[in-house]
Parts: C-alpha cells; sequence; structure tokens
C-alpha cells in the first residue's frame, strides 16, 4: 500500500532528558516563582506536582516528553512518522532560521510528536503538540502528522488521543499550504469516525486559530485543562476589532466549558486515570457480565 | 484611492482623458484627429496591459478589495435564476453576513450560499462587513447539506477577509462552527465548486472552501491570514502589508503552482468592478465548464476524489529512515 511506504521503524522512547520545557522558568536556582499567585516554588516539589503549583493551581507548560511520562505507560510509547522534515515551501523570509531555533529551542524536529502508547493498558494513537515550538502551530508537517495518527488508527482499530497547544493556529510562513492542512486533518478526523472509532481530543494551554477550528475541536470528548486559552481569534484581536472590554476569564477552559465548547475540564494530575477510565469504557469487547 | 481609481492606475486614466477630450473635439469643431488618437489608444493599450498585467501581490489585494467589485448577490442575479434566498441556522438568528439558497444555474437547479459585503457603508453596518458569525457557517452548512438531500450542486462564492474575530462568536463557537463546516462539506455527496471572487481569508474562508474544483478570479486572493495581520505579528508593523502580501503567495497565480486552487477565471482587463457583465459572464462559462465536468463523476467516486485533493496538499521531505537505529 502507498501508506506503506512512509511507516517508519517504530523508535522506542522512553523519556529523555531536558523533558521540561517551562516557558516562564526565568529563574535559575531552586525556586520557581508562580507567575499567577507569585509565590515561590520549590523546583523539586513542582515536578512532583505534575507542574502544578500547589497554592494556587497553576497550571505551567509543560513540553512533550514531560507530557507524555504524565500520561503514557512507561515505556509504551512508540514513536510514528519521525522521518517527516519540514521545508521552506514559499521561500518566506526568515522561516528555516525561526524553524532551526525552535529545533534548537525544543530538541524536536516539529511542533507535534505521534506514536502508539497505551494509557493506563488501553491502546491508543497518540499525538502531542509543543507550544515552544512556533507556538505549536500546525504547518505541512504537523498536519501530516495528524493526518496519519488518524489514518493509523483506522488501520489499527484504535482510538485517537491528542494534546493540542496550537496557540499559532496555522503556520502563516507555510501560506495557503498551512491552511490546507485544516482540510487535511478534519477529513482525517471524520474519516476516523465514520469507522466508528473514538477520538479524545485535549485542548491545553493556548489552543487558538487554525488548530481550534480543525482537529482539535473535531473531537468526540473534548477536555481542557483548567485555565488553558481555548478559541478562536487570539483575545487581543478580538479586543483589537471589537474595541470592547473582554469579559473576565474570556476564552479560557472554564468560559468554553460554561459556554458549551467543551467537555470537560480535567486536573493535570488526574488527566492519566480520566482518559484511562474513558478509553476503557470504549474498548472492544465489553460483555455484560453474566 | 480616489474615484475608485488606484494611485498606479493614473497615468492610464489621464491618457483616456485626452482621448476622450480629442474625441470630443473631432466631433465637436469637425477636425480630424483620428491619426493623434489612434496613436494614443496604441499608447494607452500598451500601458494598460503593462500595469494589469504587472500588478503587485498587494495591489491585487486591494483591487480584490475595490469597493465597487460585484459581491455574491451581485453575481448571483447575473449568472442564476430563480434564486430564492433562505434564511437561518434554525438555532440563534440569520446572519446577514452569508447569504444562501437555491436557484436553477441553466435549467439545473443548484443551492448557492457566499459570504455578502455590503455595497454602501449602510448595508456594510447591517452585514458585518461580510463577516460572519458562527450563526453564518451553521446557515450555510444547513443549506449545503440540504442540497446533498436533494442531489443538488452546490457553488461556494467566497468573498470575505475572514470570520468574525467577536466576544459573541467566540461564545457560540466560531472555531468549532468553521471545523464542523469543513468536515462535512468534505463528505458531501454533491458536485462542489467553489470560487474564490475577491478576498479569500483563512478559516473564514476555508469553512465554505471546500470543493471538487476550486476556482479563483483572476485578481483574487485566498491565504491563511490577511497580509496586514501576518505583518503585524511577524514585523509588528502593519504598514508592511505588501512585504507581507509578496511573503504569503496569496495570489491566484502562485497558488495553482501550489495546488491549492484548480483555475482561474479572467477577469474584464483592469478589474471585475470595470465590467461586471464581463466579469458575470466570465463566471457563468467557467461555472458551466466545471459543473458539466462535475456532473459526470459517478455520485459514489465524488467525495474519495475530493478527500484525495486534499489529503496531497502541503510540502515535506521525507527523510531517508536507518533501519538499524535503535536496535
Ligand atoms: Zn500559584
Amino acid at each position: 500500500m502507498f501508506k506503506d511506504l512512509f511507516r517508519t521503524k517504530p523508535k522506542y522512547v522512553t523519556v529523555r532528558p531536558q523533558a521540561v520545557s517551562i516557558k516562564q522558568d526565568t529563574s535559575a536556582g531552586l525556586w520557581q516563582k508562580c507567575p499567577q499567585c507569585m509565590n515561590l516554588i520549590y523546583k523539586k516539589g513542582l515536578e512532583k506536582n505534575y507542574y502544578v503549583c500547589e497554592k494556587c493551581g497553576f497550571h505551567f507548560r509543560i513540553g512533550v516528553w514531560e507530557r507524555l511520562r504524565q500520561v503514557a505507560d512507561e515505556g509504551s510509547f512508540e514513536e510514528l512518522h519521525t522521518h517527516l522534515a519540514s521545508e521552506n515551501p514559499l521561500d518566506f523570509p526568515g522561516y528555516s532560521d525561526k524553524l532551526a531555533q525552535a529545533q534548537e529551542k525544543t530538541g524536536l524536529d516539529e511542533a507535534l510528536i505521534i506514536g502508539q502508547a497505551a494509557i493506563q493498558g488501553n491502546p491508543c494513537m497518540l499525538a502531542i503538540a509543543d507550544f515552544d515550538f512556533m507556538a505549536g502551530s500546525m504547518g505541512s508537517v504537523v498536519g501530516e502528522r495528524v493526518t496519519r495518527t488518524f489514518e493509523a488508527a483506522i488501520e489499527e482499530d484504535l482510538p485517537v488521543v491528542i494534546f493540542s497547544a496550537g496557540g499559532g493556529g496555522a503556520r502563516m510562513q507555510e501560506g495557503i499550504l498551512s491552511l490546507m492542512q485544516m482540510a487535511k486533518t478534519s477529513q482525517a478526523v471524520e474519516r476516523h469516525n465514520r469507522a466508528g472509532l473514538l477520538y479524545l481530543s485535549v485542548l491545553t494551554n493556548p489552543t487558538l486559530g487554525g488548530v481550534y477550528a480543525s482537529f482539535a475541536s473535531l473531537g468526540d470528548i473534548l477536555i481542557a485543562e483548567p485555565g488553558a486559552l481555548v478559541g478562536f481569534a487570539g483575545p487581543r484581536i478580538v479586543e483589537e476589532t471589537t474595541r470592547q472590554k473582554l469579559p473576565n476569564g474570556f476564552q479560557t477552559a472554564e468560559f468554553a466549558m460554561e459556554h458549551g465548547m467543551i467537555d470537560k475540564i480535567v486536573q493535570r494530575k488526574d488527566l492519566r486515570h480520566t482518559l484511562g477510565r474513558i478509553l476503557s469504557l470504549h474498548g472492544k469487547g465489553l460483555v455484560p457480565s453474566a | 484611492m480616489r474615484n475608485g481609481l488606484f494611485e498606479w492606475e493614473k497615468p492610464l486614466y489621464e491618457l483616456e482623458l485626452r482621448i476622450a477630450e480629442l474625441q470630443k473635439f473631432t466631433t465637436e469643431e469637425d477636425m480630424d484627429l483620428s491619426r493623434e488618437i489612434a496613436t494614443l489608444e496604441k499608447k494607452a493599450d500598451y500601458l494598460r496591459r503593462e500595469i494589469y498585467q504587472n500588478l503587485s501581490a498587494w495591489q491585487q489585494v486591494l483591487l480584490a478589495r475595490h469597493p465597487k467589485r460585484p459581491t455574491t448577490l451581485e453575481y448571483i442575479e447575473m449568472i442564476f435564476d430563480d434564486f430564492i434566498e433562505l434564511h437561518g441556522d434554525r438555532c440563534y438568528r440569520d446572519d446577514p453576513a452569508i447569504v444562501g439558497g437555491v436557484a436553477t444555474f441553466e435549467g439545473i437547479p443548484v443551492t448557492v450560499i457566499g459570504p455578502q459585503k455590503g455595497r454602501d457603508t449602510k448595508e456594510n453596518i447591517r452585514r458585518n462587513f461580510g463577516l460572519p458569525h458562527p450563526e453564518g457557517y451553521r446557515k450555510a452548512l444547513r443549506l449545503m447539506e440540504q442540497a446533498d438531500k436533494f442531489s443538488r450542486p452546490i457553488v461556494s462564492l467566497i468573498d470575505v477577509v475572514g470570520a468574525y474575530p467577536g466576544i459573541e462568536a467566540e461564545e457560540r463557537g466560531q472555531g468549532n462552527a468553521i471545523a464542523e463546516c469543513i468536515r462535512q462539506m468534505s463528505f458531501l455527496r454533491v458536485p462542489i465548486v467553489c470560487v474564490i471572487t475577491g478576498e479569500g481569508g483563512s478559516g473564514g474562508a476555508l469553512a465554505i472552501g471546500i470543493g471538487d474544483h476550486i476556482l479563483m478570479l483572476e485578481h483574487a486572493w485566498y491565504s491563511v491570514i490577511s497580509p496586514e495581520m501576518c505583518a503585524q505579528i511577524l514585523w509588528k508593523d502593519s504598514t508592511r502589508a505588501s512585504d507581507a502580501a509578496e511573503a504569503l503567495k496569496l495570489t491566484a497565480e502562485d497558488l495553482i503552482g501550489l495546488g491549492a486552487i484548480d483555475a482561474i477565471v479572467p477577469e474584464p482587463l483592469g478589474g471585475a468592478h470595470k465590467n461586471h457583465q464581463e466579469a458575470g459572464a466570465n463566471l457563468k462559462a467557467a461555472l458551466r465548464e466545471n459543473l458539466g465536468a462535475l456532473l459526470k463523476i459517478p455520485e459514489d467516486s465524488l467525495v474519495e476524489k475530493r478527500l484525495a485533493r486534499f489529503r496531497r496538499l502541503g510540502q515535506w521531505r521525507e527523510k531517508a529512515v536507518v533501519v538499524s537505529e535503535h536496535r
């Protein structure tokens, strides 16, 4: 099959070093200031607490490997399609440098990794986006990886779990090709949907623009982390266009929840368990007990 | 722009004025100036081609926004018969920024939809400058699903800077309304022809831009982001919109090369606003050809072909896979 040409050898990953990218981390040393409540937090404790402030519940941004460590069963992740590399299809000024900087900064080749994993024993296809890579924006490679996630899931008869962090929406440096990824990924979601399979979309801070207006908001079940920014146009654009004062908590997960846009807000420490439970509820082979 | 004329058209305009003057002189004073006029006409012809065939990306954007450019309803009037406008999303309200309904195209019943800009300030305010709210997209989707039920082809005429970035639009789920439109439109079992007639801005255009054939008027633009917003984000300077327009590769010619559109519909020299009838006739001819071709494709393979068309889009490199890695 055509698709098999692109099949990579599974790459076994446990947890890589430099797993954590905390954007908010400006201080060296043992202590980390919480940007919400301004308390100083002992970094070791922060790590144990899923990078959530114990005082106020602020969710620090985390990188893909830390996310993987928190939600997937240890050693279960087989990364797929690592061989796709971004180009600069429009010769957009400065794009190649930006890509290189993002790669340097995150240690990732692109803003999203995909693979097969298990969550509390439930096998699934898993994709995780990283905001620190060009604001988690979707260009050709991210779109292609998301699409292949659903295609692989259809082939393997598996549910899909995606952690979006596409604050940058569709990546403007790839122009129309980025916009077309919105179409491509939404179509892949629907193919998977029509195969009767489950798609859990987890919206992490922030999920906006073309990412939200395509695959990220098309899950069977939408979950968001507390306080995550979720919406179409970013708050600054809304404010500048309307010249209105934005309501309190505008476009936060809580706001989206109140307006019926998501199913559930889940604390980070409960995510693995919640995802595991939902996946097992949708598992195959459930038979009524005699 | 003054009197509907762009700065770059001025030399041509002055020449045309001069020709008109000479012509007037000829009739009024009964003098033969035909040789002078012919020379100037030749010069004007040359200048016209020189100007309109070498427009920069930014000039094309400005042209696509010309206030006298035909709007969706004007195209509908010129191209279709018996248009019956249908309203409302059955949930919240009727969004005047998107129009839609049933009509016949050369005798065939079709569903036609599209964002509608106002033709004057008053109408622009009523129609929110053609910037749709979620209910606009939900209305469009409702009408397209109806087309599917009655096996009517769909024509989507696109002229929109973007989906409205407002507080209420967000409260009512702008992002999800767009996503659902994209998803459902992709799987409709009827032929869909999309035409970017003016502006094709971002997700707000893509939401109604999933078709079997995607056409674009010669001077229309279609992009992931408006040039102004791109310049603002990248360089914190919206006055560099012309640089952004260049970089984004948003003209019809660029987009055909990238595979995002399938064909270009020619405009009257100088742009559709110069001659509505000609612009309408060109679009009608293009629709005849494209709908004709699509109606020959069996219903069963239509959706697969449409999906395959989008599946290909994007550009990346496939690095060689080292098989021994991690072994
Ligand atoms: Zn705190």
